[in-house]
């Protein structure tokens, strides 16, 4: 997303009524979602084979699904604690014991959201001030920007680059970091690069946000999709960073529960009160089916975790080792399940490559601009699809980049 | 690099989800040399470990002779030395037997006939299983509905919507 800024207050998109303008400035002044723009151009056509979704192709896991129908049958259709079943939150906080090894209470450091979506907006409310300022490394996840800027604060963004692997240094903080900025924004393994961090590389990060006394907001929706062998990095595990980060996480990725919506933050007390406060009274709480679904899938739900990853590996090295002999300069995605190819030896715009590719071959891919305007030069282009879809995206691909030479 | 040791393992299981995968695609989703996969693929064929290589069908779908198929519990006496392995060799090479088990409990084979009729079937059972030496008792099941077998499901359902883009 592009950096946000506020514009002259007067938004050219919102009628007035009477002497008021009806949309408030700071909404009217957000851009459009580049994502939203595509999607929509993508909805005018048929036979389209989409690498352009950000989410598992594989079903929910049926004994969560089964778990869900028995608590219907049941009658567990009330509202919940604002907080989350005392169940989840316990399983939560057992869970990330034993995959990171950190300790969170679940009675007053674990918040059950609707979605990480939910947990970023109410991270940013909780703690940000007018005129703070959030790092957002970008190419990005489209929300980060946008909550910063609703929450009253505003994003400055840190490029990231491929000749870096797309990886966060300190020398990039350091050049971007403001004497208002409050927090730092966080996403590895990364949508849409598949970039991951080590710990090495972590903790210089660390001890950025030390020196700076920031806050982080550690989005690892990603986590449990890593590949190589790489060991995800809990930020909160880092020397200092407990105390200072609010971690956020969830079910849709690893678990492939996207329309569960179900997320949590974990954070110490004091946070996690402040952020419940804002949870309570805009979303009460979230889906209780949908909670009871994620309390089965950290119960039960490990094995098929297991093989979804496995999965995702093989169709990684096919797309990715596909995309090389093309001839593209494609950096070696380690997480999440996104791949994010240079496109700039074709002389095309990210956008006009992904708007070529889907007229002339119905192949949609997202341009790279969508994740903030260092993402030029690339699309995204999503794995989670099967082996016949891959295989078929692969071949009118390169047919188009043929076209293009 | 795919663990060497469950390499086959791991080979083994891609093609078992789909055998016209050629070498050289699965060596690139187990970052192993095409020449190493096809290496270890004519070793499993050599030992009987890949039996053949084949498509599953839904019958049902297509407007061939009509195949019928029934389950078969056996009760049976087995033989001084071979167990009840010489009645299991007297049925495992008729084409009608799709399947034959051994099984536990008040059963002792499970066998798993196909025809192109429930005559054809009946008279199978009647004339080639129930009268082998050593054959007590059969009771034939027959199959109305299949739903799942092999691990697909072949009820149908409706896709699960995707939006096309999403972030």
């Amino acid at each position: 997303m592009a950096q946000v800024t506020p514009t002259d207050g007067r938004p050219a998109t919102s009628k007035e009524v009477g002497r008021r303008a009806r949309v408030a400035p700071r909404v009217a002044s957000l851009p459009p979602s580049g994502i939203r723009e595509f999607f929509d151009l993508v909805q005018t056509m048929d036979d389209v084979i989409s690498l352009g979704v950000g989410e598992p192709d594989f079903r929910t896991p049926w004994h969560v699904c089964d778990e869900i129908i028995d608590s219907l049958e049941r009658g567990r259709t009330a509202y919940t604690s604002n907080q989350g079943i005392i169940e989840l939150r316990t399983a939560i906080s057992g869970y990330l014991q034993r995959l990171y090894g950190v300790e969170y209470d679940p009675n007053s450091e674990v918040l059950v959201t609707n979605g990480v979506s939910e947990g970023i907006d109410i991270a940013m409310r909780a703690t940000l001030c007018p005129g703070d300022s959030v790092l957002v490394p970008e190419p990005c996840f489209v929300s980060y920007s946008a909550c910063a800027w609703l929450a009253g604060g505003e994003a400055i963004p840190v490029p990231t680059r491929i000749e870096n692997g797309f990886r966060l240094r300190r020398e990039d903080l350091e050049a971007a970091v403001r004497p208002n900025t409050r927090s730092l924004m966080l996403g590895y393994p990364s949508n849409p690069t598949g970039a991951v961090m080590t710990r090495a590389e972590m903790g210089e990060v660390a001890q950025f946000v030390l020196d700076h006394d920031l806050l982080v907001y550690s989005d690892e929706i990603y986590d449990r999709l890593v590949y190589d062998g790489h060991q995800h990095v809990c930020f909160a595990t880092l020397p200092g960073m407990r105390e200072r980060t609010i971690l956020l996480n969830g079910f849709s990725k690893a678990f492939a529960m996207t329309g569960l919506r179900v997320g949590y933050t974990c954070a110490p007390a004091d946070l996690t009160e402040a952020m419940c406060r804002i949870h309570q009274y805009a979303a009460m709480c979230c889906s209780t089916s949908s909670q009871i679904g994620a309390a089965e899938a950290l119960a039960h739900g490990e094995g098929e975790v297991q093989r979804m990853v496995a999965d995702y590996d093989q169709r990684r090295r096919l797309l990715v080792g596909a995309l090389k002999d093309m001839g593209l300069d494609c950096f070696e995605p380690q997480g999440a399940f996104y791949t994010f190819p240079s496109i700039r030896s074709t002389g095309l715009t990210s956008r006009e490559f992904a708007s070529r590719l889907l007229e002339e071959e119905r192949v949609a891919v997202v341009p790279g601009t969508a994740f903030g305007p260092c993402g030029e030069g690339h699309v995204r282009a999503c794995y989670a699809t099967s082996r016949e879809n891959l295989r078929l995206a692969v071949d009118r691909i390169r047919r188009f980049i043929d076209r293009l030479h | 690099m795919a663990d060497r040791a469950n390499l086959k393992v791991d080979i083994a299981r891609i093609l078992e989800a789909d055998c016209r995968l050629s070498p050289d695609e699965i060596g690139r989703m187990l970052a192993v040399p095409a020449d190493v996969v096809a290496r270890e693929i004519a070793e499993m064929e050599a030992s009987g470990a890949i039996v053949r290589y084949s498509a599953r069908i839904n019958w049902d779908k297509l407007d061939g002779p009509e195949r019928v198929f029934a389950f078969i519990g056996v009760q049976a006496t087995p033989e001084r030395e071979v167990g009840f392995d010489g009645i299991a060799r007297r049925l495992v090479h008729f084409p009608e037997v799709h399947s034959l088990y051994l099984i536990s409990g008040a059963q002792d084979f499970d066998v798993v006939l196909q025809g192109s009729s429930m005559r054809d079937i009946a008279h199978f059972v009647a004339r080639r299983l129930a009268v082998i030496p050593g054959v007590r008792s059969t009771a034939t099941q027959f199959v109305l509905q299949t739903y799942k077998r092999d691990g697909d499901v072949l009820m149908d359902a409706e896709k699960p919507d995707r939006l096309s883009v999403t972030p």
